[in-house]
């Protein structure tokens, strides 16, 4: 018998709802009906493994992957890959994608007129180390019209995606800057009700991070979901 | 101190740009054991329109009913060519596949042997957070003592057993229906 030991539930509020009507996409693809919540097993607790051969070291410099520099600005995306309780977690995959500078990004259905750089396609990944550390060097994401209601636009954002150590921890989140004006207007950033909980999305401006003549420092944390404290034998 | 999860947010319409790399939708390499099977379906939305802008994700046991997992330490084959991971992101028809082998039976969270089945994340434009299914396998007799099964109304297991595709030995046909009334995929909280 394996011992499983169980993740914890979301805490109310915390997380977004399926249903966001003022994200008009998730109307037509939310469930109907209610979840249906399980005991977690060792189907739930266990998930993919990735090795360090899966990354390569420059795979988190985004500046770096063409001929030529990105037009941008440039920054350090850095922080910890933390659970519930603090520890870190290590060995866990991120995968980052990203507009340009002026707001486009490399995919075909993007069809905002803005340029595309050549010198830029806007995705890294990584692993964390022994201590949950991650560090990507980017440029910073410009910020780009969308069609979900009347003038609206996406505040400058990171998509990033983690495994964590099991099928229950992963999560697909989005980073964004400290004190951008288009937060309070966009949707998806509001779907999440509660306030302090939204501001868990927030990269911190750190100059301590920030390297001289080179590029801006950007703090970001993530915390995927940690175990309860109790074991129960299965 | 305390720490709380991160918020979810979609991965929005671009995701493969980010996402694709990882794309593995051949799970077996020859050698590996078990049953060969091939998993097809569409995703839909609520108007029953594809969604070509998905990802599913899947998670499996080996033939052994062994994930490739730390946190499994029963005493069953592990085989290095099978991680149990599988992605794809749907086509402009909503599609997706997988080719895979029939996962074996791993206990549930009671003790008592769960039916053979795959974990499933949805992914998609206008899913702010994922989804969580499963799919079973056809005409199975362990489903009567499946406990996830036996939570689920009766009524609506059928959205999580796969269906064999006439005159194609070894291909099940599994589609998620996200939002659409009396045949909606039971989807899961975890």
């Amino acid at each position: 018998m394996s011992e499983v030991l169980p993740y914890r539930r979301p805490v109310a509020g915390s997380q977004p709802e399926s249903l966001c009507p003022a994200y008009a996409s998730t109307v037509k693809r939310s469930p109907g009906q209610p979840l249906i919540l399980l005991p977690q097993s060792l189907s739930e607790i266990t998930g993919p493994v990735f090795g360090h051969d899966r990354v390569r070291e420059s795979d988190a410099d985004l500046t770096r992957q063409h001929a030529g520099e990105p037009l941008g600005e440039r920054i350090i995306v850095t922080g910890r890959v933390l659970d519930e309780d603090g520890s870190p977690v290590r060995e866990c995959l991120l995968e980052v994608w990203q507009a340009n500078a002026a707001g486009r990004y490399l995919h075909q259905r993007d069809t905002h007129a803005a340029p595309l750089d050549p010198n830029f396609t806007g995705t890294g990944r990584t692993m964390t180390d022994a201590d949950g550390n991650y560090r990507f060097l980017t440029i910073r994401p410009g910020a780009y019209p969308w069609r979900n209601h009347p003038n609206a636009w996406r505040p400058a954002h990171m998509h990033f995606s983690l495994f964590g150590q099991a099928f229950a921890t992963r999560l697909v989140t989005q980073m964004y800057f400290p004190g951008d004006p288009l937060l309070p207007f966009d949707p998806i950033y509001n779907s999440v009700p509660d306030d302090t909980a939204r501001l868990r999305m927030v990269s911190s401006f750190d100059l301590a991070l920030t390297e001289p003549e080179f590029a801006l420092g950007f703090r970001f944390d993530i915390v995927l979901r940690g175990r309860i404290a109790t074991p129960m034998e299965t | 101190m305390a720490y709380f999860m991160t918020p979810s947010q979609t991965v929005g319409p671009y995701l493969h740009i980010g996402l694709d790399w990882l794309n593995t939708t051949e799970l077996a390499p020859s050698g590996v054991a078990g049953e060969r099977i091939v998993l097809q379906g569409r995703m839909w939305d609520a108007d029953g329109q594809p969604i070509p802008d998905g990802l599913v994700e899947i998670w499996q046991a080996n033939s052994y009913g062994r994930y490739a997992h730390s946190a499994d330490t029963r005493a069953l084959p592990l085989e290095a060519g099978f991680t149990g991971f599988g992605r794809t992101p749907t086509d402009a028809q909503g599609r997706f596949r997988f080719a895979t082998i029939k996962p074996g039976q791993v206990p549930g969270a009671n003790g008592q042997l769960q039916a053979p089945h795959i974990m499933v994340h949805v992914f998609g434009r206008g899913l702010i957070k994922q989804l969580v299914t499963r799919v079973y396998f056809p005409g199975d007799a362990a489903h009567a003592l499946d406990p996830v099964l036996l939570q689920v109304p009766a009524a609506r297991r059928d959205t999580l057993i796969a269906k064999p595709v006439a005159g194609q030995t070894g291909s099940l046909e599994w589609d998620i229906f996200i939002g659409s009334g009396g045949n909606e995929t039971v989807f899961f909280a975890i």
